[in-house]
């Protein structure tokens, strides 16, 4: 699919839109095949979207190789689908262990949210919905951010921890292991 | 999180998976950026331990030559246990060299025949003085050679 469209052709496009735009965002293929480089070679700049699995956390770090390489610069870090208890618990990767690994900033946190696939289905902007959803939320603070705002990072595993996870803390602060 | 995973967090037999992941990763990732293939690492290995092994007896087994990533930057670490200094460090056939000559000091020698373009940061030559005294199982020795970043 769209073999013929090149990187040169791909900046004429942004050309275009950037005339009568503030941000252009262009939505990136995964991988790192013609859909990647006709994406990055049109950019200025980039925000990497992962998973804090280890699989995506890879595939992104190759991700970030390229774009280094490319002097698509700066690179920014979104870190999706966020588990806060999994991670207050230690059963999924820390927010802190995945900017550290990839050394990137972070632009946002967007929590696992159940509402994201009723809005898609629904074909509705998770950002417009009134009722409000922590994903929503996310999304704002990330445009928000975008556009120069100062808006502090929570990291919810450490705003609402479980009860294991207070327990398990208190023990580690105690010194028992 | 079952129960009985967190009775054996509880009890210290099982460290948090998201632990494990973390050194999974930058293990995967050390490999991944660094781009040397396998049989490489394996015969750069076994070459740095042929070296190591002429001026101190090491036990290969302990042994560990790996990657490490920190920063987007790969270092490669080797941690080599020494059983006991060579008195009369080997020649490359075997034969004992001359140690008259300060030069041929196990550090000072383990250092040139190690360094190369890349630059060599030893750990504080008090603690390879110790290991080198001590006995089997003693403290081990650390070099690493910083890589490009990739």
């Amino acid at each position: 699919m769209l073999e013929w469209l090149t990187p040169e052709d791909m900046k004429k496009i942004v050309e275009l839109v950037a005339a009568q735009s503030d941000f252009v965002l262009i939505d990136c293929p995964a991988g790192v095949e013609q859909g990647f480089k006709n994406a990055a070679l049109a950019s200025q700049e980039a925000i990497v979207i992962t998973t804090p699995e280890i699989s995506a956390v890879r595939d992104a770090d190759r991700v970030i190789g390229l774009l280094n390489s490319m002097n698509v610069q700066p690179v920014q870090l979104v870190l999706n689908r966020v588990r806060p208890k999994m991670v207050a618990n230690q059963e999924m990767l820390a927010v802190d262990s995945v900017t550290d690994i990839l050394a990137l900033p972070l632009l946002g946190l967007v929590v696992e949210d159940e509402k994201v696939i009723v809005s898609t289905n629904r074909g509705e902007p998770l950002t417009l919905s009134e009722t409000g959803s922590a994903a929503g939320r996310a999304y704002h603070n990330i445009a928000r951010r975008l556009c120069g705002d100062d808006v502090p990072l929570i990291d919810p595993s450490k705003e609402r921890k479980g009860l294991r996870a207070r327990f398990l803390s208190k023990i580690r602060q105690v010194g028992l292991f | 999180m079952a129960l009985l995973d967190f009775i054996q967090r509880l009890l210290g037999l099982q460290k948090p998976s998201a632990e494990t992941a973390k050194e999974r990763l930058q293990l995967v990732l050390a490999h991944d950026r660094s781009d040397l293939n396998p049989e490489l690492l394996d015969q750069m290995r076994r070459e740095i331990l042929e070296v190591v092994q002429k001026y101190v007896e090491i036990d290969i087994e302990e042994g560990e030559v790996s990657l490490a990533t920190e920063d987007r930057v790969t270092a490669l670490v080797a941690n080599l246990p020494i059983r006991r200094a060579r008195v009369k460090p080997l020649s490359p056939a075997g034969q004992p060299l001359h140690d008259s000559d300060p030069k041929d000091s196990p550090k000072q020698a383990s250092t040139e025949g190690e360094s190369g373009d890349e630059p060599l940061a030893f750990s504080d030559p008090l603690d390879s003085a110790e290991a080198l005294n001590a006995d089997e199982e003693s403290p081990a020795t650390e070099t690493s050679a910083d890589s490009q970043p990739t």
